[in-house]
């Protein structure tokens, strides 16, 4: 799969949410970092897009960490655009 | 353009929006063999109503002693006498019941150790009518909303309701009778348009927080059906009736609960000052919200605001210790970490009023139907149309929304218009004619934004809506400032018509559905201001400075805006319960 670039309005679409904290943590990461990630993390952030809202709120806000070690590093990254 | 070369579907019913309200409403017509179609600008799971993390009211006492009229008094006095009484009385007696049926439907309510469903005290509850504090409100943890909106949605799909996700609902179609028909809508992916006609339209969109700059909304709530309704005649009602809440996080809009400051976090201005003992000497940082979003206001107003724009206050939690916090607010600490890098236990958080619910909306009776005044009647049913959730003024919240109430009202009107419709489809078994001229209009409104050349953006003119929205109609309303927010509205108006996107793809292309959106902000936001200036009393969440008292003799009504003209109409509260003897106002003091 080839993955999107920041400007690709499908996946701003996705990153449209149902809780304005993951609209900000979303939009903001696409704003200021999703350029600089590589392109295996875009396709793990497509598989995270398929998430509920409530288990990437419960990510990003460290409620929980994921089992998966490359999951996790991404959350970690976008955690940290957020206030860079 | 032809109506024939657009694709037609048909539904017995069409819902508009797929948040509680609408999955709630789409559950009981397809249980009761109804062709249904849903459709939703967002994936169904993605509504709005998974942020609702508190939960939901219903007398059950199984904590603490209740009964529904109990429940009723407080949402009467909440909504400081503007809600209705008999809808008031249908939800609270309704509550329980609703309750079960999501339990039923699989929401994993918090359990006490007997096995029943666990409550938890949130304000305004009392038992008794207005004695002890009660505990009413109902929750699955910390996750109420997005239990409730995955348990609807699997149900949903079990029920075989038909799904148009990522579809974007334009305006509703109408014949010259005014019967509703439909409603026209694009996928947003392939860009293709749709007529969807429908016995019956239900519209379940949602609210409208993204009026202001500083809201705990999420980007979705734009008042998109709100809008359409007005364009199809309908006033709105009571959109004054906006709840703020006194700390936001500044630029951000999060909540940051009352708790914080129950907890002994105080305010501060430029200065160091304590400011709220300036504004509130005995309740201090406990006064109640509308005090404490005011006095924010004016110290960033004359100038003692912090930070490089002095536009936000200090809360500072940072003398209660890392233990204290971390024990009893470490919802509070998280949300500040993540987004501003800050701790509370070393550094005050930046904080401004934040919009939070939206009171008013499209005016229906008990049974969802949408109602407008016709001739010398109030209350005349639209054929085929109904509403229900925040984008509804039913009107049980009046002029003031009790926490764990809004849930409970999308669940019991959406099931309540469901029931009501299953009715009317008995009787009006085949679809009207489709009115083209109707579709016409829709298919223009979207096509507006093929134009191109030159003209503003989209993004700076809803930047500048919003910041004229949370100057001139937030929490400091006086005659002066609402009037200049109705000056300013509508030049910022006048500047949409000639906007223009730069993207004319049909695929994907949400620049125009932002553009829709700000439209439909823009017809809300009128209604919201001309609605505020009219009133001239603070109740509930209208609060003015230059009319600081309640008045009953000339302003227990329901505004009522019309589009065409701008214009305002009045009808009286329904103060008679279905059963009860009726809750005559009094001072709202608690
Ligand atoms: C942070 C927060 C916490 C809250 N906590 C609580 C709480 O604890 N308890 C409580 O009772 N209430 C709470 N509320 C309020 C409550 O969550 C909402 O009032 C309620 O969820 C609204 O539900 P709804 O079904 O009316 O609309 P929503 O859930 O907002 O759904 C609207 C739907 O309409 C669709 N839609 C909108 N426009 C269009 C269009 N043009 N075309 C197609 N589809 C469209 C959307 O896609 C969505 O599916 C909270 C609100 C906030 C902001």
């Amino acid at each position: 799969m080839m993955p999107a670039s920041s400007d690709d309005s499908a996946l701003r679409w996705r990153c449209r949410r149902g809780m304005l904290e993951l609209d900000i943590i979303l939009n903001e990461f696409l704003d200021k970092s999703y350029n600089t990630i590589s392109d295996e993390q875009r396709c793990l952030l497509d598989q995270m897009l398929d998430y509920p809202d409530q288990l990437l709120f419960d990510l990003f806000l460290a409620n929980i960490q994921s089992s998966d070690k490359g999951i996790s590093e991404l959350v970690t990254t976008i955690r940290q655009s957020l206030t860079a | 353009m032809t109506i024939n070369s657009i694709q037609t579907r048909r539904f017995d019913t069409l819902i508009i929006g797929a948040g509680g309200g609408g999955l709630r409403a789409a559950l009981q017509l397809a249980e009761a063999d109804a062709s249904v179609a849903v459709v939703s600008k967002v994936f169904p799971t993605r509504s709005h109503t998974v942020a609702a993390q508190g939960g939901m009211n219903a007398a059950l006492a199984n904590v603490l002693p209740d009964n529904w009229h109990w429940h009723m008094f407080d949402t009467v006095k909440g909504s400081d006498y503007l809600g209705d009484q008999d809808a008031i009385e249908y939800m609270c007696r309704a509550a329980p019941k609703v309750v079960y049926e999501l339990e039923h439907f699989g929401v994993p309510f918090s359990r006490l150790d007997n096995g029943r469903i666990y409550q938890r005290p949130f304000g305004g509850q009392s038992q008794n009518f207005g004695g002890e504090q009660a505990a009413r409100t109902c929750a699955a943890a910390d996750r109420t909303g997005h239990a409730i909106l995955h348990s609807l949605y699997q149900q949903n799909i079990r029920a075989r309701t038909h799904f148009f996700d990522e579809y974007f609902a334009v305006d509703l179609l109408k014949d010259d009778e005014g019967n509703v028909l439909g409603a026209f809508v694009f996928d947003i992916h392939t860009g293709e348009e749709i007529i969807i006609e429908a016995k019956t339209t239900l519209i379940a969109t949602g609210g409208a927080g993204q009026l202001f700059r500083t809201t705990t909304n999420a980007l979705i709530n734009t008042g998109d059906g709100m809008a359409m309704a007005l364009r199809a005649g309908v006033p709105l009602q009571d959109m004054e009736f906006f709840q703020f809440h006194p700390t936001g996080i500044a630029g951000r809009g999060m909540l940051i609960t009352e708790g914080a400051r129950g907890e002994g976090g105080y305010l501060v201005n430029a200065m160091g000052e304590r400011l709220m003992e300036r504004y509130a000497p005995k309740a201090k940082d406990l006064a109640s919200r509308d005090v404490v979003s005011r006095a924010i206001y004016t110290e960033v107003k004359e100038g003692r605001g912090c930070g490089p724009n002095k536009d936000h206050v200090m809360l500072k939690l940072d003398h209660l210790g890392e233990d204290v916090l971390q024990k009893r607010l470490p919802g509070i600490r998280q949300t500040c970490i993540t987004f501003l890098g800050i701790d509370p236990a070393e550094q005050a958080i930046p904080v401004y009023p934040t919009a939070h619910y939206t009171m008013g909306g499209i005016p229906t009776d008990r049974y969802g139907q949408v109602v407008v005044p016709v001739k010398d009647t109030p209350e005349e049913p639209v054929n085929g149309l109904y509403a229900a959730g925040e984008c509804a003024c039913v009107s049980v919240h009046g002029a003031n929304r009790l926490g764990g109430n809004s849930l409970l009202d999308i669940l019991v009107f959406g099931r309540s218009a469901a029931n009501h419709i299953i009715g009317y489809l008995k009787e009006n078994r085949y679809h009207r004619p489709m009115n083209e001229a109707s579709v016409e209009k829709a298919w223009q409104r979207l096509h507006r934004w093929d134009k191109t050349g030159e003209g503003e953006s989209v993004e700076r003119i809803r930047a500048d809506l919003k910041k004229s929205m949370e100057d001139n109609c937030g929490v400091f309303r006086t005659q002066e400032v609402l009037d200049n927010g109705i000056k300013e509205v509508s030049a910022i108006a006048e500047r949409l018509k000639e906007a223009r996107i730069s993207d004319h793809t049909g695929m994907f292309n949400t620049a125009r559905v932002e553009a829709l959106e700000l439209e439909n902000l823009m017809d809300v936001a009128l209604a919201t201001v001309y609605s505020a200036s009219a009133r001239t009393e603070s109740r509930g969440a209208h609060s003015r400075i230059d009319y600081p008292e309640r008045d009953d003799k000339n302003w227990m009504k329901h505004s009522l805006y019309s589009s065409e003209g701008r214009k305002l109409d009045y009808k009286p509260v329904r103060t008679k319960p279905m059963s009860v003897t009726s809750f005559p106002p009094r001072p709202r003091v608690y």
